[in-house]
Protein backbone atom coordinates (compact mmCIF):
# COMPACT_ATOMS: atom_id res chain seq x y z
CA UNK A 1 0.00 0.00 0.00
CA UNK A 2 1.17 3.41 -0.69
CA UNK A 3 1.91 5.90 2.18
CA UNK A 4 -1.03 7.68 3.68
CA UNK A 5 -1.03 11.27 2.96
CA UNK A 6 -0.56 13.72 6.32
CA UNK A 7 -3.75 14.32 6.85
CA UNK A 8 -7.41 12.71 5.67
CA UNK A 9 -9.51 14.42 3.17
CA UNK A 10 -11.89 16.57 5.13
CA UNK A 11 -13.78 16.64 1.96
CA UNK A 12 -14.22 13.29 -0.18
CA UNK A 13 -14.98 15.02 -4.42
CA UNK A 14 -13.17 12.61 -6.10
CA UNK A 15 -12.19 9.02 -6.50
CA UNK A 16 -8.89 10.65 -5.36
CA UNK A 17 -9.78 11.96 -2.66
CA UNK A 18 -11.73 8.50 -2.11
CA UNK A 19 -8.44 6.50 -2.15
CA UNK A 20 -6.68 9.17 0.12
CA UNK A 21 -9.33 8.51 2.62
CA UNK A 22 -9.03 4.48 1.94
CA UNK A 23 -4.87 4.68 2.48
CA UNK A 24 -5.38 6.69 5.78
CA UNK A 25 -8.29 4.65 7.86
CA UNK A 26 -6.55 1.22 5.78
CA UNK A 27 -3.03 2.30 7.07
CA UNK A 28 -4.75 3.19 10.53
CA UNK A 29 -6.37 -0.29 10.86
CA UNK A 30 -3.53 -2.46 10.08
CA UNK A 31 -0.23 -1.19 12.31
CA UNK A 32 0.34 -3.37 15.07
CA UNK A 33 -1.57 -3.38 17.90
CA UNK A 34 -0.20 -2.07 21.38
CA UNK A 35 0.54 -4.96 23.83
CA UNK A 36 -2.83 -4.56 25.60
CA UNK A 37 -4.59 -4.82 21.99
CA UNK A 38 -5.01 -0.60 22.01
CA UNK A 39 -4.46 1.28 19.21
CA UNK A 40 -0.52 2.85 18.98
CA UNK A 41 -0.76 5.97 20.83
CA UNK A 42 0.94 8.10 18.08
CA UNK A 43 0.46 8.10 15.17
CA UNK A 44 3.21 7.42 12.01
CA UNK A 45 4.62 11.35 12.31
CA UNK A 46 4.05 11.43 15.98
CA UNK A 47 0.93 13.26 16.49
CA UNK A 48 -1.54 11.99 19.19
CA UNK A 49 -3.51 8.85 17.62
CA UNK A 50 -6.41 10.58 19.00
CA UNK A 51 -6.07 13.65 17.56
CA UNK A 52 -5.52 11.42 13.95
CA UNK A 53 -7.83 9.94 14.65
CA UNK A 54 -10.53 12.85 15.30
CA UNK A 55 -9.66 14.26 11.71
CA UNK A 56 -11.44 11.90 10.31
CA UNK A 57 -13.63 9.93 12.51
CA UNK A 58 -17.03 11.50 14.14
CA UNK A 59 -17.27 10.66 18.15
CA UNK A 60 -20.50 9.75 19.75
CA UNK A 61 -21.95 9.62 23.01
CA UNK A 62 -20.56 6.60 23.84
CA UNK A 63 -17.01 6.19 22.06
CA UNK A 64 -14.20 8.43 21.17
CA UNK A 65 -13.14 8.68 17.65
CA UNK A 66 -9.93 6.72 18.62
CA UNK A 67 -11.99 4.05 20.27
CA UNK A 68 -13.89 3.67 17.32
CA UNK A 69 -10.68 3.18 15.20
CA UNK A 70 -9.68 1.11 17.71
CA UNK A 71 -12.46 -1.36 16.97
CA UNK A 72 -11.72 -1.62 13.50
CA UNK A 73 -8.34 -2.59 14.54
CA UNK A 74 -8.66 -5.14 16.66
CA UNK A 75 -10.81 -6.61 14.22
CA UNK A 76 -8.45 -6.79 11.58
CA UNK A 77 -5.68 -7.80 13.64
CA UNK A 78 -7.71 -10.57 15.94
CA UNK A 79 -9.47 -12.06 12.69
CA UNK A 80 -5.82 -12.33 11.17
CA UNK A 81 -4.16 -13.54 14.05
CA UNK A 82 -7.54 -16.65 14.05
CA UNK A 83 -6.42 -17.02 10.17
CA UNK A 84 -2.71 -17.90 10.68
CA UNK A 85 -3.38 -19.54 13.81
CA UNK A 86 -6.21 -22.12 12.15
CA UNK A 87 -3.95 -23.22 8.91
CA UNK A 88 -0.52 -23.07 11.28
CA UNK A 89 -1.30 -25.67 14.06
CA UNK A 90 2.07 -27.03 13.65
CA UNK A 91 3.78 -24.25 14.12
CA UNK A 92 2.21 -22.59 17.11
CA UNK A 93 2.93 -25.95 18.72
CA UNK A 94 5.92 -25.74 17.99
CA UNK A 95 6.73 -22.16 18.82
CA UNK A 96 4.12 -21.74 22.00
CA UNK A 97 1.56 -18.82 22.40
CA UNK A 98 3.64 -16.09 22.76
CA UNK A 99 6.55 -16.62 20.09
CA UNK A 100 3.67 -17.40 17.82
CA UNK A 101 1.84 -14.02 18.53
CA UNK A 102 5.03 -12.09 17.79
CA UNK A 103 6.17 -14.30 14.81
CA UNK A 104 2.27 -13.51 13.40
CA UNK A 105 2.42 -9.77 14.07
CA UNK A 106 5.86 -9.09 12.62
CA UNK A 107 4.73 -11.11 9.87
CA UNK A 108 1.37 -9.12 9.24
CA UNK A 109 2.95 -6.16 9.57
CA UNK A 110 5.93 -7.05 7.00
CA UNK A 111 3.46 -8.78 4.32
CA UNK A 112 -0.19 -7.44 4.92
CA UNK A 113 -2.28 -9.61 2.95
CA UNK A 114 -2.50 -9.10 -0.81
CA UNK A 115 -5.20 -11.48 -1.94
CA UNK A 116 -9.11 -11.51 -1.76
CA UNK A 117 -8.74 -14.94 0.29
CA UNK A 118 -7.37 -15.61 3.61
CA UNK A 119 -6.35 -18.65 1.80
CA UNK A 120 -3.38 -16.94 0.78
CA UNK A 121 -2.58 -15.41 4.10
CA UNK A 122 0.70 -17.90 5.15
CA UNK A 123 1.90 -17.83 1.19
CA UNK A 124 5.37 -16.29 2.29
CA UNK A 125 5.52 -16.65 6.02
CA UNK A 126 8.09 -19.50 5.13
CA UNK A 127 9.94 -16.70 3.53
CA UNK A 128 9.36 -14.00 6.18
CA UNK A 129 11.19 -16.87 8.83
CA UNK A 130 14.23 -16.73 6.98
CA UNK A 131 14.20 -13.55 6.70
CA UNK A 132 13.90 -12.81 10.17
CA UNK A 133 15.58 -15.52 11.97
CA UNK A 134 15.43 -13.36 14.99
CA UNK A 135 11.66 -14.49 15.34
CA UNK A 136 11.80 -17.90 15.31
CA UNK A 137 15.92 -18.57 17.15
CA UNK A 138 16.67 -21.00 18.14
CA UNK A 139 14.28 -23.02 15.68
CA UNK A 140 14.21 -20.86 12.73
CA UNK A 141 15.10 -23.95 10.19
CA UNK A 142 12.32 -26.22 11.99
CA UNK A 143 9.91 -23.16 11.71
CA UNK A 144 10.21 -22.53 8.49
CA UNK A 145 9.93 -26.20 7.54
CA UNK A 146 7.01 -26.08 9.44
CA UNK A 147 5.27 -23.38 7.57
CA UNK A 148 6.37 -24.46 4.29
CA UNK A 149 4.99 -28.01 5.04
CA UNK A 150 1.66 -26.38 6.12
CA UNK A 151 1.30 -24.14 3.08
CA UNK A 152 1.86 -27.43 1.01
CA UNK A 153 -1.13 -28.41 2.79
CA UNK A 154 -3.20 -25.45 1.60
CA UNK A 155 -2.22 -25.97 -1.58
CA UNK A 156 -3.06 -29.50 -1.69
CA UNK A 157 -6.31 -29.08 -0.33
CA UNK A 158 -7.58 -27.02 -3.36
CA UNK A 159 -5.27 -26.25 -6.18
CA UNK A 160 -5.90 -27.51 -9.35
CA UNK A 161 -6.19 -30.12 -11.19
CA UNK A 162 -5.38 -30.92 -14.47
CA UNK A 163 -6.15 -33.96 -16.48
CA UNK A 164 -4.54 -36.95 -15.79
CA UNK A 165 -2.33 -38.21 -18.55
CA UNK A 166 -3.58 -41.62 -19.87
CA UNK A 167 -0.97 -44.53 -19.49
CA UNK A 168 -1.47 -45.63 -23.01
CA UNK A 169 0.37 -41.99 -23.55
CA UNK A 170 3.11 -43.11 -21.03
CA UNK A 171 3.51 -46.28 -22.78
CA UNK A 172 3.87 -44.78 -26.17
CA UNK A 173 6.12 -41.85 -26.08
CA UNK A 174 10.09 -42.90 -25.92
CA UNK A 175 11.58 -41.60 -22.49
CA UNK A 176 13.76 -39.75 -24.06
CA UNK A 177 11.02 -37.35 -25.25
CA UNK A 178 8.68 -37.72 -22.95
CA UNK A 179 8.21 -34.82 -20.56
CA UNK A 180 5.59 -34.52 -17.73
CA UNK A 181 3.87 -32.50 -15.65
CA UNK A 182 2.99 -32.85 -11.91
CA UNK A 183 -0.41 -31.71 -10.15
CA UNK A 184 -0.21 -28.94 -9.31
CA UNK A 185 -1.63 -29.34 -5.95
CA UNK A 186 1.53 -31.94 -5.00
CA UNK A 187 4.13 -30.43 -3.58
CA UNK A 188 7.51 -31.87 -2.87
CA UNK A 189 9.47 -31.04 0.02
CA UNK A 190 13.04 -32.40 1.26
CA UNK A 191 12.84 -31.55 4.78
CA UNK A 192 15.56 -32.17 7.27
CA UNK A 193 12.77 -33.13 10.30
CA UNK A 194 9.75 -35.44 9.62
CA UNK A 195 7.24 -32.64 9.59
CA UNK A 196 4.80 -34.76 8.33
CA UNK A 197 4.54 -37.04 11.60
CA UNK A 198 4.75 -34.00 13.89
CA UNK A 199 1.86 -32.40 12.32
CA UNK A 200 -0.33 -35.60 12.62
CA UNK A 201 0.78 -35.74 16.07
CA UNK A 202 -0.08 -32.17 16.72
CA UNK A 203 -3.69 -32.72 14.84
CA UNK A 204 -4.22 -35.67 17.04
CA UNK A 205 -3.64 -33.81 20.16
CA UNK A 206 -5.78 -31.31 18.87
CA UNK A 207 -8.93 -33.38 17.85
CA UNK A 208 -8.66 -35.26 21.70
CA UNK A 209 -8.19 -31.57 23.57
CA UNK A 210 -11.28 -30.40 21.67
CA UNK A 211 -13.48 -33.90 22.16
CA UNK A 212 -12.71 -33.76 25.69
CA UNK A 213 -13.61 -30.10 26.14
CA UNK A 214 -17.46 -31.27 27.05
CA UNK A 215 -16.15 -33.16 29.65
CA UNK A 216 -13.75 -30.83 32.20
CA UNK A 217 -12.27 -33.15 34.29
CA UNK A 218 -10.77 -35.24 31.49
CA UNK A 219 -10.27 -31.96 29.35
CA UNK A 220 -7.69 -31.12 32.11
CA UNK A 221 -5.84 -34.69 31.97
CA UNK A 222 -6.32 -34.26 28.46
CA UNK A 223 -4.43 -30.82 28.24
CA UNK A 224 -1.69 -31.91 30.87
CA UNK A 225 -0.83 -34.95 28.81
CA UNK A 226 -0.83 -33.97 25.14
CA UNK A 227 0.57 -30.25 26.27
CA UNK A 228 3.15 -30.16 23.95
CA UNK A 229 4.05 -32.55 21.04
CA UNK A 230 7.40 -34.03 21.17
CA UNK A 231 9.34 -31.36 18.86
CA UNK A 232 11.04 -33.61 15.91
CA UNK A 233 14.23 -34.27 16.10
CA UNK A 234 16.47 -33.83 13.06
CA UNK A 235 16.15 -36.43 10.39
CA UNK A 236 16.05 -36.06 6.48
CA UNK A 237 12.63 -36.50 5.08
CA UNK A 238 11.35 -36.40 1.70
CA UNK A 239 7.57 -36.07 1.03
CA UNK A 240 4.88 -35.27 -1.06
CA UNK A 241 2.07 -33.01 -0.02
CA UNK A 242 -1.22 -34.06 -2.08
CA UNK A 243 -4.80 -35.08 -2.29
CA UNK A 244 -6.64 -38.59 -3.27
CA UNK A 245 -10.63 -38.35 -3.57
CA UNK A 246 -10.16 -34.88 -1.98
CA UNK A 247 -8.73 -35.87 0.78
CA UNK A 248 -4.76 -34.91 2.17
CA UNK A 249 -2.65 -37.25 2.24
CA UNK A 250 1.33 -36.69 3.04
CA UNK A 251 3.14 -39.53 1.13
CA UNK A 252 7.12 -40.64 2.35
CA UNK A 253 9.05 -40.24 -0.79
CA UNK A 254 12.62 -42.71 -0.69
CA UNK A 255 15.62 -39.65 -1.74
CA UNK A 256 15.90 -41.49 -5.22
CA UNK A 257 11.85 -41.47 -5.79
CA UNK A 258 11.71 -38.00 -4.27
CA UNK A 259 14.78 -36.97 -7.63
CA UNK A 260 12.60 -38.39 -10.28
CA UNK A 261 9.61 -36.20 -9.32
CA UNK A 262 11.43 -33.53 -8.74
CA UNK A 263 13.53 -33.68 -12.14
CA UNK A 264 9.83 -34.28 -13.51
CA UNK A 265 8.65 -30.94 -12.29
CA UNK A 266 11.81 -29.38 -13.54
CA UNK A 267 10.93 -30.39 -16.91
CA UNK A 268 13.60 -32.88 -17.45
CA UNK A 269 12.45 -36.11 -20.07
CA UNK A 270 11.29 -39.30 -18.25
CA UNK A 271 15.17 -40.88 -19.11
CA UNK A 272 16.74 -38.12 -17.63
CA UNK A 273 14.47 -38.07 -14.51
CA UNK A 274 14.91 -41.73 -13.93
CA UNK A 275 19.07 -41.25 -14.24
CA UNK A 276 18.87 -38.13 -11.75
CA UNK A 277 17.65 -40.98 -9.23
CA UNK A 278 21.04 -42.41 -9.47
CA UNK A 279 22.71 -45.76 -10.36
CA UNK A 280 21.29 -48.10 -7.54
CA UNK A 281 17.74 -47.62 -8.42
CA UNK A 282 16.74 -51.00 -10.09
CA UNK A 283 14.54 -50.92 -13.09
CA UNK A 284 11.97 -52.69 -10.95
CA UNK A 285 11.74 -50.01 -8.35
CA UNK A 286 11.10 -47.58 -10.82
CA UNK A 287 8.33 -49.15 -12.23
CA UNK A 288 6.67 -49.65 -8.63
CA UNK A 289 6.89 -46.35 -8.26
CA UNK A 290 5.53 -45.06 -11.55
CA UNK A 291 2.45 -47.58 -11.05
CA UNK A 292 1.89 -46.05 -7.63
CA UNK A 293 2.18 -42.13 -9.02
CA UNK A 294 0.04 -42.69 -12.39
CA UNK A 295 -2.68 -44.68 -9.98
CA UNK A 296 -2.96 -41.50 -7.24
CA UNK A 297 -3.18 -39.64 -10.19
CA UNK A 298 0.11 -37.46 -10.23
CA UNK A 299 1.15 -36.75 -14.05
CA UNK A 300 -0.21 -34.13 -15.91
CA UNK A 301 0.51 -32.27 -19.29
CA UNK A 302 2.88 -29.91 -17.98
CA UNK A 303 2.07 -26.25 -18.20
CA UNK A 304 2.67 -23.74 -20.73
CA UNK A 305 6.38 -21.41 -20.07
CA UNK A 306 4.90 -18.57 -18.09
CA UNK A 307 2.84 -20.69 -15.50
CA UNK A 308 6.41 -22.38 -15.19
CA UNK A 309 8.36 -19.58 -14.29
CA UNK A 310 5.61 -18.28 -11.90
CA UNK A 311 5.87 -22.19 -9.89
CA UNK B 1 -42.45 -8.23 -5.08
CA UNK B 2 -41.17 -11.51 -4.42
CA UNK B 3 -40.16 -11.66 -7.91
CA UNK B 4 -37.99 -8.81 -9.47
CA UNK B 5 -35.47 -7.91 -12.13
CA UNK B 6 -32.73 -7.44 -9.49
CA UNK B 7 -33.51 -11.04 -8.34
CA UNK B 8 -33.70 -12.87 -11.61
CA UNK B 9 -37.83 -13.00 -11.45
CA UNK B 10 -37.32 -15.74 -9.28
CA UNK B 11 -39.64 -16.87 -6.34
CA UNK B 12 -37.00 -17.80 -3.31
CA UNK B 13 -38.19 -18.40 0.23
CA UNK B 14 -36.61 -18.74 3.08
CA UNK B 15 -32.86 -20.21 2.94
CA UNK B 16 -29.85 -19.96 5.56
CA UNK B 17 -25.84 -19.83 4.71
CA UNK B 18 -23.97 -23.39 3.32
CA UNK B 19 -21.74 -23.38 6.48
CA UNK B 20 -18.58 -26.44 6.85
CA UNK B 21 -20.61 -27.95 10.31
CA UNK B 22 -23.44 -28.69 8.24
CA UNK B 23 -21.85 -29.90 5.05
CA UNK B 24 -22.38 -34.22 6.79
CA UNK B 25 -26.01 -33.17 7.47
CA UNK B 26 -26.92 -32.02 4.31
CA UNK B 27 -25.54 -34.48 2.46
CA UNK B 28 -26.93 -37.61 4.66
CA UNK B 29 -30.46 -36.65 5.33
CA UNK B 30 -30.96 -34.22 2.43
CA UNK B 31 -33.02 -31.91 4.63
CA UNK B 32 -36.09 -29.70 2.73
CA UNK B 33 -34.34 -26.35 2.46
CA UNK B 34 -35.45 -23.63 -0.24
CA UNK B 35 -31.96 -22.47 -0.78
CA UNK B 36 -28.77 -21.92 0.42
CA UNK B 37 -25.89 -18.91 0.51
CA UNK B 38 -22.80 -19.53 -0.60
CA UNK B 39 -19.67 -17.24 0.02
CA UNK B 40 -18.41 -16.66 -2.93
CA UNK B 41 -14.84 -16.31 -2.06
CA UNK B 42 -15.04 -19.97 -0.27
CA UNK B 43 -15.36 -21.83 -3.95
CA UNK B 44 -13.15 -19.63 -5.69
CA UNK B 45 -10.81 -22.15 -5.68
CA UNK B 46 -9.31 -24.22 -8.61
CA UNK B 47 -10.09 -27.45 -7.30
CA UNK B 48 -10.62 -29.69 -4.45
CA UNK B 49 -13.12 -31.00 -1.49
CA UNK B 50 -14.64 -27.55 -1.99
CA UNK B 51 -15.79 -27.62 -5.61
CA UNK B 52 -16.59 -31.35 -4.91
CA UNK B 53 -18.58 -30.48 -2.13
CA UNK B 54 -20.34 -27.72 -4.08
CA UNK B 55 -21.41 -29.74 -6.89
CA UNK B 56 -22.69 -32.32 -4.63
CA UNK B 57 -25.09 -29.44 -3.15
CA UNK B 58 -26.13 -28.31 -6.70
CA UNK B 59 -27.53 -31.21 -7.41
CA UNK B 60 -29.65 -31.25 -5.26
CA UNK B 61 -30.51 -27.38 -4.09
CA UNK B 62 -31.02 -23.96 -5.30
CA UNK B 63 -27.92 -21.84 -4.12
CA UNK B 64 -27.27 -18.14 -4.32
CA UNK B 65 -23.79 -16.61 -4.51
CA UNK B 66 -23.07 -14.14 -2.20
CA UNK B 67 -19.31 -12.17 -1.80
CA UNK B 68 -17.66 -10.81 0.81
CA UNK B 69 -14.60 -8.97 -0.49
CA UNK B 70 -15.85 -7.11 -3.80
CA UNK B 71 -15.46 -4.20 -2.19
CA UNK B 72 -17.80 -2.11 -4.16
CA UNK B 73 -16.79 1.07 -2.82
CA UNK B 74 -13.22 0.52 -2.72
CA UNK B 75 -11.26 3.46 -5.19
CA UNK B 76 -9.46 0.54 -6.96
CA UNK B 77 -10.40 -0.73 -10.06
CA UNK B 78 -12.33 -3.83 -10.21
CA UNK B 79 -9.66 -6.74 -9.93
CA UNK B 80 -10.06 -8.82 -13.63
CA UNK B 81 -8.73 -11.71 -12.34
CA UNK B 82 -11.01 -12.11 -9.24
CA UNK B 83 -14.18 -11.25 -11.92
CA UNK B 84 -12.48 -14.14 -13.95
CA UNK B 85 -13.07 -16.34 -11.17
CA UNK B 86 -16.32 -15.16 -9.96
CA UNK B 87 -17.70 -15.46 -13.14
CA UNK B 88 -16.80 -18.78 -13.62
CA UNK B 89 -18.32 -20.05 -10.27
CA UNK B 90 -21.44 -17.91 -11.78
CA UNK B 91 -21.44 -20.04 -14.66
CA UNK B 92 -20.81 -23.23 -12.09
CA UNK B 93 -24.45 -22.51 -9.42
CA UNK B 94 -26.24 -20.68 -11.95
CA UNK B 95 -27.24 -18.15 -9.33
CA UNK B 96 -30.06 -16.14 -9.99
CA UNK B 97 -28.15 -13.26 -8.87
CA UNK B 98 -25.33 -12.16 -6.91
CA UNK B 99 -24.94 -10.12 -3.76
CA UNK B 100 -21.94 -8.18 -2.30
CA UNK B 101 -21.29 -5.10 0.48
CA UNK B 102 -21.57 -1.19 0.37
CA UNK B 103 -18.10 -1.19 1.95
CA UNK B 104 -14.70 -0.65 0.73
CA UNK B 105 -11.97 -2.90 2.15
CA UNK B 106 -8.36 -2.74 0.33
CA UNK B 107 -6.73 -0.10 -1.07
CA UNK B 108 -3.60 -0.67 -3.11
CA UNK B 109 -4.32 -4.31 -3.30
CA UNK B 110 -4.23 -4.35 0.41
CA UNK B 111 -6.50 -6.49 1.94
CA UNK B 112 -8.46 -5.68 5.36
CA UNK B 113 -10.52 -8.65 5.07
CA UNK B 114 -13.08 -6.76 6.22
CA UNK B 115 -16.18 -4.68 5.02
CA UNK B 116 -14.93 -1.10 6.01
CA UNK B 117 -17.96 1.79 5.73
CA UNK B 118 -18.55 4.44 3.72
CA UNK B 119 -17.76 7.77 3.76
CA UNK B 120 -21.30 9.06 1.98
CA UNK B 121 -20.55 11.72 -0.02
CA UNK B 122 -21.90 11.95 -4.23
CA UNK B 123 -18.56 11.29 -5.80
CA UNK B 124 -17.90 8.07 -3.40
CA UNK B 125 -21.44 6.75 -4.77
CA UNK B 126 -20.79 8.08 -8.41
CA UNK B 127 -17.55 5.52 -8.30
CA UNK B 128 -19.54 2.77 -6.33
CA UNK B 129 -21.96 2.68 -8.72
CA UNK B 130 -19.59 2.79 -11.73
CA UNK B 131 -17.99 -0.08 -10.61
CA UNK B 132 -21.19 -2.13 -9.72
CA UNK B 133 -22.40 -1.74 -13.31
CA UNK B 134 -18.73 -2.59 -14.75
CA UNK B 135 -19.03 -6.05 -12.15
CA UNK B 136 -22.41 -6.70 -13.32
CA UNK B 137 -21.85 -6.19 -16.98
CA UNK B 138 -19.14 -8.56 -16.87
CA UNK B 139 -20.51 -11.47 -14.65
CA UNK B 140 -23.61 -11.34 -16.46
CA UNK B 141 -26.56 -11.78 -13.67
CA UNK B 142 -28.34 -9.12 -11.58
CA UNK B 143 -26.15 -7.42 -7.99
CA UNK B 144 -27.98 -6.32 -5.10
CA UNK B 145 -25.77 -4.33 -2.89
CA UNK B 146 -25.92 -5.27 1.11
CA UNK B 147 -25.87 -2.47 3.53
CA UNK B 148 -23.26 -3.18 6.40
CA UNK B 149 -23.43 -2.91 10.29
CA UNK B 150 -20.88 -0.55 11.04
CA UNK B 151 -19.35 1.38 14.17
CA UNK B 152 -17.69 4.22 13.08
CA UNK B 153 -19.01 7.45 11.03
CA UNK B 154 -16.91 9.89 9.08
CA UNK B 155 -17.27 14.29 8.92
CA UNK B 156 -16.48 14.02 5.04
CA UNK B 157 -20.21 12.14 4.79
CA UNK B 158 -22.53 14.42 2.69
CA UNK B 159 -25.80 12.45 3.53
CA UNK B 160 -27.13 9.65 5.97
CA UNK B 161 -26.46 6.04 5.20
CA UNK B 162 -29.91 5.48 3.59
CA UNK B 163 -29.45 7.95 1.25
CA UNK B 164 -26.32 6.74 0.28
CA UNK B 165 -27.57 3.41 -0.50
CA UNK B 166 -30.22 4.69 -2.31
CA UNK B 167 -28.34 7.09 -4.57
CA UNK B 168 -26.03 4.08 -4.91
CA UNK B 169 -28.36 1.85 -6.29
CA UNK B 170 -29.94 4.24 -8.43
CA UNK B 171 -27.17 5.27 -10.03
CA UNK B 172 -25.93 2.06 -10.82
CA UNK B 173 -29.57 0.47 -11.56
CA UNK B 174 -28.72 -2.33 -9.14
CA UNK B 175 -30.69 -4.44 -6.40
CA UNK B 176 -30.86 -4.29 -2.77
CA UNK B 177 -30.18 -6.85 -0.13
CA UNK B 178 -31.61 -5.21 2.80
CA UNK B 179 -30.05 -6.46 6.02
CA UNK B 180 -32.17 -5.75 8.80
CA UNK B 181 -29.88 -6.84 11.52
CA UNK B 182 -26.91 -4.74 10.27
CA UNK B 183 -29.66 -1.48 9.78
CA UNK B 184 -30.40 -2.15 13.29
CA UNK B 185 -27.14 -2.52 14.52
CA UNK B 186 -25.51 0.82 13.29
CA UNK B 187 -28.71 2.61 13.97
CA UNK B 188 -27.99 1.63 17.90
CA UNK B 189 -24.25 2.52 17.03
CA UNK B 190 -25.06 5.74 15.40
CA UNK B 191 -28.38 6.43 17.08
CA UNK B 192 -30.60 6.87 14.16
CA UNK B 193 -34.11 5.17 14.34
CA UNK B 194 -34.12 2.18 11.96
CA UNK B 195 -37.57 2.56 10.85
CA UNK B 196 -36.52 6.20 9.31
CA UNK B 197 -33.89 3.92 7.03
CA UNK B 198 -36.15 0.98 6.17
CA UNK B 199 -39.21 3.70 5.38
CA UNK B 200 -36.56 5.67 3.28
CA UNK B 201 -35.01 3.09 0.74
CA UNK B 202 -35.97 2.21 -2.90
CA UNK B 203 -38.23 -0.69 -1.91
CA UNK B 204 -38.89 -1.86 -5.32
CA UNK B 205 -35.10 -2.81 -5.42
CA UNK B 206 -34.83 -4.91 -2.38
CA UNK B 207 -34.05 -8.45 -4.32
CA UNK B 208 -33.22 -10.06 -0.63
CA UNK B 209 -33.10 -9.63 2.82
CA UNK B 210 -31.16 -10.92 5.37
CA UNK B 211 -31.89 -11.34 9.17
CA UNK B 212 -28.68 -12.64 11.81
CA UNK B 213 -28.16 -12.02 15.57
CA UNK B 214 -26.24 -9.65 17.35
CA UNK B 215 -24.27 -8.97 20.62
CA UNK B 216 -24.78 -5.96 22.80
CA UNK B 217 -21.62 -4.98 24.69
CA UNK B 218 -21.31 -1.62 27.11
CA UNK B 219 -20.83 0.77 24.36
CA UNK B 220 -21.75 -0.53 21.23
CA UNK B 221 -23.33 -3.71 19.71
CA UNK B 222 -21.34 -6.06 17.18
CA UNK B 223 -22.81 -7.48 14.19
CA UNK B 224 -22.01 -11.14 15.32
CA UNK B 225 -24.06 -13.82 13.77
CA UNK B 226 -23.79 -16.12 16.94
CA UNK B 227 -27.17 -15.38 18.36
CA UNK B 228 -30.66 -16.34 17.28
CA UNK B 229 -32.46 -13.29 15.47
CA UNK B 230 -33.21 -10.77 18.48
CA UNK B 231 -37.19 -9.39 18.49
CA UNK B 232 -36.48 -5.87 17.54
CA UNK B 233 -34.69 -7.42 14.41
CA UNK B 234 -37.73 -9.54 13.74
CA UNK B 235 -40.13 -6.50 14.33
CA UNK B 236 -38.06 -4.49 12.08
CA UNK B 237 -38.15 -7.84 9.40
CA UNK B 238 -42.24 -7.42 9.48
CA UNK B 239 -41.75 -3.74 8.48
CA UNK B 240 -39.65 -4.02 5.83
CA UNK B 241 -41.31 -7.15 4.75
CA UNK B 242 -44.88 -4.65 4.56
CA UNK B 243 -43.14 -2.42 2.80
CA UNK B 244 -41.11 -4.34 0.27
CA UNK B 245 -43.19 -7.59 -0.10
CA UNK B 246 -42.50 -11.35 0.51
CA UNK B 247 -38.52 -11.21 -0.44
CA UNK B 248 -36.33 -13.92 -0.46
CA UNK B 249 -34.57 -14.37 3.19
CA UNK B 250 -31.92 -15.53 4.55
CA UNK B 251 -30.60 -16.29 8.24
CA UNK B 252 -26.81 -15.57 8.64
CA UNK B 253 -24.91 -17.83 11.36
CA UNK B 254 -21.68 -17.88 11.28
CA UNK B 255 -19.96 -18.56 14.57
CA UNK B 256 -21.03 -20.55 17.46
CA UNK B 257 -23.11 -22.51 15.12
CA UNK B 258 -25.82 -24.91 16.94
CA UNK B 259 -27.40 -27.65 14.75
CA UNK B 260 -28.60 -28.09 10.88
CA UNK B 261 -31.79 -28.21 12.71
CA UNK B 262 -31.74 -25.17 15.13
CA UNK B 263 -30.19 -22.39 12.57
CA UNK B 264 -33.25 -23.94 9.69
CA UNK B 265 -35.67 -23.40 12.47
CA UNK B 266 -34.95 -20.12 13.41
CA UNK B 267 -34.81 -19.29 9.91
CA UNK B 268 -38.10 -20.50 9.39
CA UNK B 269 -40.12 -18.11 11.78
CA UNK B 270 -39.41 -15.24 9.05
CA UNK B 271 -42.55 -17.25 7.90
CA UNK B 272 -44.88 -16.36 10.94
CA UNK B 273 -43.97 -12.36 9.66
CA UNK B 274 -44.49 -13.21 5.61
CA UNK B 275 -47.83 -14.53 6.98
CA UNK B 276 -48.72 -11.53 8.62
CA UNK B 277 -47.55 -9.36 5.96
CA UNK B 278 -49.67 -11.35 3.50
CA UNK B 279 -52.54 -10.90 5.73
CA UNK B 280 -52.13 -7.35 5.70
CA UNK B 281 -51.77 -7.12 2.03
CA UNK B 282 -55.08 -8.89 1.76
Amino acid sequence: MKPPPKHAPSRIASTADLRAFQRMMASAIIRPLTADDGLQPRWTDGRPMDEVAAEFIKPNDRLTSFERLQLYSRMYWFRLFDSIRDDCPGLLAALGERAFGRLAQAYLAQYPSRSFTLRNLCSRLERFILEKPRLTAPRTELASEIARFEWAQTVAFDGEARPVIAASHLARTPPSRLRLGLQPYITLLALRHPIDTYVIAVKRRDALRSEASNTPDAAAVVHRAFRRAALPRPRQTHVAVHRHNNRLFYKRLDPAAFRILDALRRGRTLSRAIAAAGPGVKPAQAKAWFTSWTALGWFCARGNKRRRAAS
Amino acid sequence: MPANRFNGHSDYGIGIGLRVPHYAHILSKKPVVDWFEIISENFMVEGGRPLELLDKILEQYRVVQHGVSMYFGSADKPDRAHLKRLKGLVRRTRTPWLSDHLCWGSVDGTYTHDLLPMPYTFAAARRTAEKIRQIRDYVEVPVCVENVSSYAEFHASEMTEWEFLTEVVELADCGILLDVNNIYVSSKNHGFNPYDYVNNVPHHRVGQMHIAGHTKFEKYILDTHDHPVLDPVWKLYAHATRLCGITATLLEWDDKIPSFDEVHNEALKANEFIDGAKKAAV
